[in-house]
């Protein structure tokens, strides 16, 4: 039951065979008793999410189901909401109320849904394992042992579980992509441009995207067709683009004829050789469904983690620059004066990664150093996007694997910053080029999830969805579970 | 030898837009603290900035003002520093590419006119306020202004003393009213000016500046700016070198102070805005912006001196403000007889007695048809001007119209021949010795006569016809 997809949910409710308080009940015991290790909320409230879920119940006997009527959906601690605490798992925001809904929380609400608690995550996104988050790590449901991903990871941990059928992720370097991937779930990041960024606690403005975290690829594609639209209040979502029609996407997925890239960059030494083989054999099995594979290459790839990491930072410096003390959040105790009561308050607020990256934005960006980082790393990313423009003219998806790993153990690489960054090296260009990009399971190794990532033009979500769902039609990956009734 | 002072000018204009530059807020002056504010101008997180086209709008309409380059596609920066009363830690503004470049505005130099650069207007936002003043201890920050749009107007460093630099202001001032893209009150903060300021031999190479802040009127300005330029020579005569540095101007002591060097100057470590894309207008945008342009001040100095024959002195006068022009050309649309009466009674005889008690024509109690009224009495001889000018004191003092208070006072000048006839009669009649004279040739006695007759008229005789009938009477 916990691990019934939000389609099927979908179906049931409307069927009348389960109310939306029953249904959100269900979810609510099984956070109840596994949420304790695997920590994926960090903020519930059980009262006011069965009130959702009532009143959901009552506007469907009066009106009639709206979208997404009566379904529960997990919430990234990133996202404003009015209600309840959104604290973006950093001490710097303990305790902080929003004063108003993200635009996709208004969205979600006036589809009917019942926002379903706020989830684990990187202190701020920043982070590929959930570690940095102020509030503990999440764990992996499938060996609670190992990190779920990040930063996104209370949301795939969460939908992996089974302790939400869907979840609201932002994705920045992968940070959907990445933990869908290692805890065996469909992640969703769209085009830039496509989901309003308001209300969403920025980490990188030019790179952050929301997108949907779920069971099944029809999952995401009904979650994404009520997160995606143009918001007047965001000046970078974008108006005149092509819309998708979300349910046909899925529902005609189909692979005949369909050419899918194999970027040479993306098979490299060094990569898990399990995690190798389940993508190549997925390859195999498109290609047995009428895909033709190309080969292609992306040429600037090796210097997408070098450019991410010196752009992703530089704005995030300048984002962060307003938990101060002064208006809201944390602020030191007895400041002896205004410079202390900043360095103060921003040294215990913040964990060490999140500084980490602050200082490297602030040096990126400084005079005499602005030319050789910021200026430099923003001429690669042109390169990068074109790379994939370049590509596009040949093929019309490109396949990859999400993650050069599986999940790592906690701790295994925190005192390593480098290769923790190196973890994205797979998800980090689709941000540079805006792209939309999509990760799905594709097997195990050693009982460890394996994600499969499909790359395609700027507002092309249909071609994702299509030759996703096409796969998943074909394989089995998603009947697996993981064994939580030992830990409980 | 002697020096030369080298003055470039950073104006911030505040521009009057109804809302604030990237959110909805109202801009109106004085307010409850932080009343008008809202998430965005807060500086919440995940607030995002949407763009105020009318500032755009304003933006481009003064850069067109000064026949400067409107650059189609411009961009946002963030310009980033720590500060309480700004918000979100980096001002929103431009930097690299501005949207206006590269114009000039012609200032009046003795009789002629100087052609002083302006670099680029950008386009940014204001902080907020920081309160100190009456608080023990503590500080209070108010973020109304937060967000409030501002053009930069940096000028090229082409002024060479303290009056040029206070012609340029002034000129610059007067523009933005009249293109009504600020309203420029100083005392409100919406037009401040950051002087930098060197001294050098002339035709040497440009000396070390100094940058000049808290310059708000521009008697400050004159002041602070003559002051250092004194201080630079003064050091340089006395072999030290001039320090680049920011310098605060003490208004109660007339001098500046060093505020920070350019070592502790703050690395802002600008980069583009990535909440904002580039901002793109096209060449139809800006001829529609061009097109609502209003007529401006050169060309309706001209025109009043043309059009109404006014003095370029009175044309000056009369167009040192919209209002004012304005406020002229209603009077003239209601005294159309005589357009330079008109020019002589507003700028002379009501802006005079306004001034007196501080106020301008805004708050004029007597409004242009009311003047007009006044001067219509004057120019069918119902009173002379000289009446007229205790009749203009009563108007302002009750709000009443010219008619009224002649009428009232029985100030209608005497305009019957017969009555002005028999008062002739009666001076001749007492003083028989002058008319003995006059008549034997004392010509200069003609003026002892109307004296006499408008005294005994008490003022109300028309002086015009009063000669008239002297000298027929005289000669009888």
């Amino acid at each position: 039951m916990p691990f019934t997809s939000l389609c099927e949910w979908s179906q049931r409710l409307a069927a009348g065979e389960i109310s939306s308080v029953e249904l959100t009940r269900l979810y609510l015991e099984r956070v109840a008793r596994f949420n304790g290790r695997l920590n994926a909320f960090v903020h519930y409230d059980e009262a006011a999410i069965l009130e959702q879920a009532a009143a959901s119940d009552a506007y469907r006997a009066k009106h009639g189901a709206r979208p997404l009527e009566g379904l529960p959906v997990a919430i990234k601690d990133i996202f404003c909401t009015r209600e309840g605490l959104t604290q973006c798992c950093s001490n710097i925001l303990r305790g902080y109320q929003a004063p108003y809904d993200a635009h996709v929380i208004t969205l979600l609400r006036e589809a009917g849904a019942v926002l379903f608690g706020k989830t684990n995550m990187d202190e701020f996104a920043m982070g590929s394992s959930n570690e940095t988050s102020a509030f503990g790590p999440c764990r992996n449901p499938w060996d609670i042992e190992r990190i779920p991903g990040g930063s996104s990871g209370g949301s795939a941990c969460a939908v992996a579980a089974g302790l939400a059928p869907a979840a609201l992720g932002t994705d920045t370097g992968g940070s959907i992509r990445q933990p869908a991937a290692l805890c065996g779930i469909t992640g969703l990041k769209p085009t830039y441009g496509r989901v309003s960024r308001r209300g969403i606690i920025a980490f990188a403005s030019s790179l952050d995207q929301a997108g949907p975290m779920t069971r099944s690829v029809r999952d995401a594609s009904l979650l994404a067709s009520v997160l995606c639209g143009h918001d007047p209040a965001d000046a970078t979502s974008v108006s005149n683009v092509p819309q998708i029609d979300w349910k046909k996407a899925v529902e005609y997925g189909d692979l005949k004829g369909m050419r899918i890239g194999r970027p040479q960059e993306y098979f490299i030494e060094g990569m898990d050789d399990g995690v190798r083989g389940c993508v190549e054999k997925a390859l195999e099995l498109c290609e047995e469904l009428g895909a033709q594979i190309v080969d292609i290459s992306l040429p600037h790839t090796e210097a997408a983690v070098a450019t991410y990491y010196v752009i992703a930072p530089s704005e995030a410096s300048a984002n962060l620059a307003r938990y101060d003390g002064v208006r809201f959040g944390y602020r030191c105790d007895d400041p002896k004066d205004l410079l202390d009561m900043y360095t103060r308050t921003r040294d215990e607020g913040f964990g060490p990664e999140v500084k980490r990256r602050i200082l490297t934005g602030t040096f990126a960006l400084s005079s005499g150093y602005y030319d050789a980082y910021y200026l430099k790393a923003q001429k690669v990313r042109t390169l990068i996007r074109q790379d994939f423009l370049r590509a596009f003219e040949q093929v019309d998806v490109i396949a990859t694997p999400t993650s050069p790993v599986t999940a790592f153990r906690i701790g295994e690489k925190t005192d390593d910053p480098l290769t923790m960054y190196l973890s994205d090296v797979f998800t980090i260009a689709v941000n540079l080029a805006g792209l939309p990009g999509l990760s799905q399971p594709c097997g195990f190794v050693d009982g460890l999830p394996v994600g499969l990532q499909w790359i395609a033009p700027a507002w092309r979500e249909d071609r994702l969805l299509s030759a996703a769902a096409a796969y998943e039609g074909a394989t089995d990956w998603l009947s697996r579970t993981p064994e939580l009734e030992a830990m409980a | 030898m002697s020096w030369e002072v080298v003055i470039g000018l950073e104006v911030h204009v505040q521009v009057n837009t109804k809302t604030k530059a990237f959110c909805g807020c109202s801009t109106a002056f004085g307010a409850e603290p932080n009343t008008q504010t809202c998430p965005v101008c807060l500086g919440m997180p995940g607030q995002l900035p949407v763009l105020n086209m009318e500032a755009v709008t304003k933006t481009v309409l003064t850069g067109l003002a000064i026949d400067a380059t409107i650059n189609l596609e411009s961009r946002f920066d963030r310009k980033n520093y720590f500060y309480p009363d700004l918000p979100k830690g980096y001002q929103i503004s431009q930097f690299a590419i501005p949207l206006v470049e590269h114009g000039h505005l012609d200032i009046p130099v003795g009789d002629g006119e100087k052609r002083i650069g302006i670099t680029r207007i950008h386009l940014e936002e204001d902080a907020g306020k920081s309160l100190h003043e009456g608080l023990e201890g503590v500080s209070h920050i108010d973020l109304n202004r937060s967000g409030i749009p501002l053009m930069e107007i940096v000028s090229e460093p082409d002024m060479r003393s303290a009056d040029e630099a206070v012609a340029y202001l002034k000129q610059l001032h007067q523009l933005v009213r009249f293109l009504d893209v600020s309203d420029a009150d100083m005392e409100k903060g919406q037009f401040r000016c950051d002087a930098n300021v060197s001294v050098r031999r002339p035709g040497e190479p440009f000396g070390t500046r100094t940058e000049l802040k808290n310059l708000n009127s521009f008697r400050f300005i004159k002041q602070a700016i003559e002051y250092e330029a004194m201080r630079q020579i003064e050091l340089i005569e006395d072999g030290g070198q001039v320090v680049q540095e920011t310098r605060l101007f003490d208004s109660s002591k007339g001098v500046t102070r060093s505020m920070r060097s350019k070592e502790e100057a703050h690395d802002y470590r600008y980069f583009p805005e990535p909440d904002l894309p580039p901002l793109r207008l096209d060449r139809e945008q800006v001829e529609q912006i061009r097109r609502g342009m209003p007529e401006l001040p050169g060309q309706m100095r001209r025109r009043f001196e043309q059009e109404y024959g006014l003095s370029s002195y009175d044309a000056e006068v009369l167009t040192q403000t919209r209002e004012l022009a304005a406020w002229y050309e209603s009077l003239v649309a209601a005294h159309p007889a005589d357009p330079k009466r008109c020019a002589n009674w507003l700028a002379n005889e009501l802006l005079g007695r306004l001034k007196e008690s501080g106020r301008d024509i805004a708050d004029s109690p007597v409004s242009a048809q009311q003047l007009a009224g006044l001067l219509d009495r004057i120019a069918d001889n119902t009173i002379s001007g000289k009446i007229a000018k205790d009749v203009l004191d009563a108007m302002i003092e009750s709000g009443q119209d010219a008619d009224a208070i002649i009428e009232e006072r029985g100030l209608k000048q005497l305009t019957d021949t017969s009555a002005i006839d028999d008062m002739i009669r009666d001076v001749m009649a007492a003083n028989p010795e002058q008319v003995a004279q006059y008549r034997a040739g004392k010509e200069k006695l003609f003026g002892f006569f109307v004296g006499q007759v408008m005294k005994a008229s008490r003022g109300k005789a028309n002086p015009a016809m009063v000669n008239e009938r002297l000298k027929v009477l005289l000669r009888e």
